[in-house]
């Protein structure tokens, strides 16, 4: 069991080497909190926060949209592309099951989003680090990006799984994984801040709204990483939820999140004919 | 002993494609089985369903004392399929080794194993370089790993050499004296009658005939052609001796049963002043095989 879950990961970080998303992914996760953190260095003193945790607060938006589609795009081909080329029906003879084989493409993608999140992540905190020595505070709104990160990650490899068996078909898993990001990330937010400005602090704004935040997990990784640090409170418009909501909430949303995108691929995957 | 394989009143259809009607079949340890049939006769889903990639509509499978598709079928059983595919950036070697992790086997024997069906110098080549040959030999190579009870392979010569032909099927001697069950599908029917003990033909989806080469001969009844070449000027007269031949340029053909044919040779050979030389041709294959394949109507 685990040796075939350990055997699909080995082959599964080859091909992602060889098809550079390693590098595409760290690369991406690099440059863009990089360019973040020097962005964003200008207010430092005037919020009386170390620089580290600014950082950490400007990551947090960050990451909310590029951790999504890091691991939508390693994962949209997962299955379709097995069911294209072909590959499928001959791995499916073999005594590995099918949630194993989904298991080590899991683990392979989510080590590969681990490197890519810690050289972002840590060139970001180097350099915070190196130019404020009370940078050091910090470390610990970093460590709980970190670990929210790889579970957002985990999540939407989870959805990217489940969209890649649903089409079946490589470029139909693409365009619908974009669709997802789109839908989840982007739109969603739009649409309940527009539903707040229309609905002027009544029964949406108050009893809907924390519920609609946390359904999402963008939103609730979100939640949870500015509640937590309270430093950010100005980072996004969605941010002034995080004192309204239990820290716990989002917590929960946060680990439940993974699990039930994971258990909703397999479930796709075991519909999905050799 | 009893069979590695055995399937009996299998039926499958794919909406009104009746792609299998009652068919049943054996395979012993150490049997070579081919199986041969039109395009679309049946053997690749036949195949699939022993596999347990797909489910059959009614009908009973047992492979290796499992039903297919159970974790104990598929750790001894092998599949080549018939249009083998592997991930294009891997090398022959990483392909290779991911399918012995997968069957807990050592994955240090790789490179021995693609020595064995001639990969040994592309071994470190990406897959998506291979010609079609090469990639065949990579699908047998992973069809050998461990030792599996029971090769189901769909067409494994197609795109292979002559020479790598034979280094095949000297492959499958090896297995099958080891007591491994062979069922092949082919189109090639020389070499399968050459290398297997025992043929199956499905055509439309059923099983028309099965046995080896000899009793499909016999039970086909076919006629056995003769060619008499005739000495100078004597073919007027071996054309009086057998009214019903068909005379050519130098000499006559004329058909007789299987059962007739010692009593037609000998009549010739009362002839044989006016017979310079006898040819006796027996059904081809592809004469029996056609005979068998013949589908309803055509
Ligand atoms: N998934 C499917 N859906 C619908 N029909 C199918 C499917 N798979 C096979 N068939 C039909 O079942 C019949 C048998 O097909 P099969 O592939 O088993 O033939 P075959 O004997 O392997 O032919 P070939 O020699 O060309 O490989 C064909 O009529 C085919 O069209
Ligand atoms: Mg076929």
């Amino acid at each position: 069991m685990i040796a075939g879950i350990l055997a699909t990961a080995r082959i599964e970080a080859n091909i992602a080497r060889r098809n550079r998303w390693v590098l595409i992914a760290v690369l991406l996760m690099v440059v863009f909190s990089l360019v973040l953190s020097a962005a964003g260095s200008a207010p430092t003193g005037a919020l009386g926060a170390d620089r580290l945790s600014v950082v950490v607060a400007s990551l947090t938006s960050l990451s909310v949209y590029l951790v999504p589609l890091v691991a939508l795009l390693m994962s949209f081909d997962a299955i379709a592309g097995e069911v294209e080329r072909g590959t499928l029906p001959l791995l499916l003879t073999y005594p590995v099951a099918r949630w194993e084989v989904l298991a080590g493409k899991l683990l392979a993608h989510v080590l590969i989003l681990i490197v890519a999140l810690a050289a972002g992540y840590g060139a970001a905190a180097l350099v915070a680090i190196l130019t404020d020595p009370q940078a050091m505070a910090g470390l610990g709104a970093l460590w709980r990006l970190t670990w929210t990160s790889v579970l957002l990650g985990a999540t939407f490899l989870g959805i990217g799984y489940a969209v890649s068996a649903l089409s079946r078909r490589a470029s139909g898993a693409a365009g619908l994984a974009v669709g997802v990001w789109l839908g989840l990330v982007v739109l969603y937010d739009l649409g309940l801040l527009a539903a707040v400005v229309a609905d002027e602090g009544g029964f949406f704004t108050t009893q809907l709204f924390p519920v609609a935040l946390l359904a999402n997990p963008a939103d609730a990784f979100r939640l949870f990483n500015l509640s937590a640090a309270e430093a950010g409170a100005a980072a996004s418009g969605v941010a002034g939820a995080a004192g309204m909501i239990p820290q716990w909430q989002s917590l929960t949303s946060v680990v439940v999140w993974p699990i039930a995108a994971l258990i909703l691929a397999a479930q796709v995957f075991r519909k999905v004919d050799a | 002993m009893t069979s590695t394989l055995t399937i009996s009143h299998l039926t499958k259809r794919f909406g009104g494609v009746h792609a299998l009607s009652d068919v049943s079949l054996s395979v012993a340890p150490g049997e070579r089985v081919a199986l041969l049939g039109h395009n679309g006769a049946g053997k690749s889903t036949m195949m699939k369903i022993m596999l347990g990639l797909i489910a059959p509509d009614s009908g009973d499978i047992t492979v290796c004392g499992a039903a297919p598709g159970d974790a104990e079928a598929r750790m001894k059983v092998a599949y080549l399929p018939e249009n083998v595919a592997f991930h294009p950036a891997l090398t022959g070697l990483e392909q290779v080794s991911f399918y012995m992790r997968l069957r807990n086997v050592d994955p240090r024997g790789a490179h021995d194993l693609l020595a064995r069906v001639g990969l040994a110098d592309a071994a470190t080549r990406r897959i998506g370089t291979f010609s079609k040959g090469m990639r065949q030999r990579v699908g047998l190579a992973q069809a050998l790993i461990g030792h599996p009870r029971l090769l189901v392979l769909d067409e494994p010569t197609s795109g292979l050499d002559p020479v790598s032909r034979r280094d095949f099927y000297e492959l499958l001697d090896g297995l099958a004296a080891d007591g491994a069950a062979i069922l092949l599908s082919s189109h090639a029917l020389t070499e399968v009658e050459a290398r297997t003990d025992r043929l199956l033909i499905l055509s439309g989806g059923r099983m028309v005939a099965e046995g080896s080469l000899h009793e499909l001969r016999s039970k086909a009844a076919l006629p056995v052609s003769l060619h008499i070449s005739a000495m100078n000027g004597h073919v007027s007269e071996l054309m009086g001796a057998f009214p019903n031949a068909i005379r050519t340029d130098a000499g006559l053909n004329l058909t007789c049963t299987q059962d007739d044919k010692l009593a037609t040779l000998a009549r010739i050979s009362d002839l044989r002043g006016m017979v310079a030389d006898l040819e006796v041709i027996p059904p081809s294959l592809e004469d029996i095989y056609s005979h068998f394949s013949r589908r309803d109507g055509q």
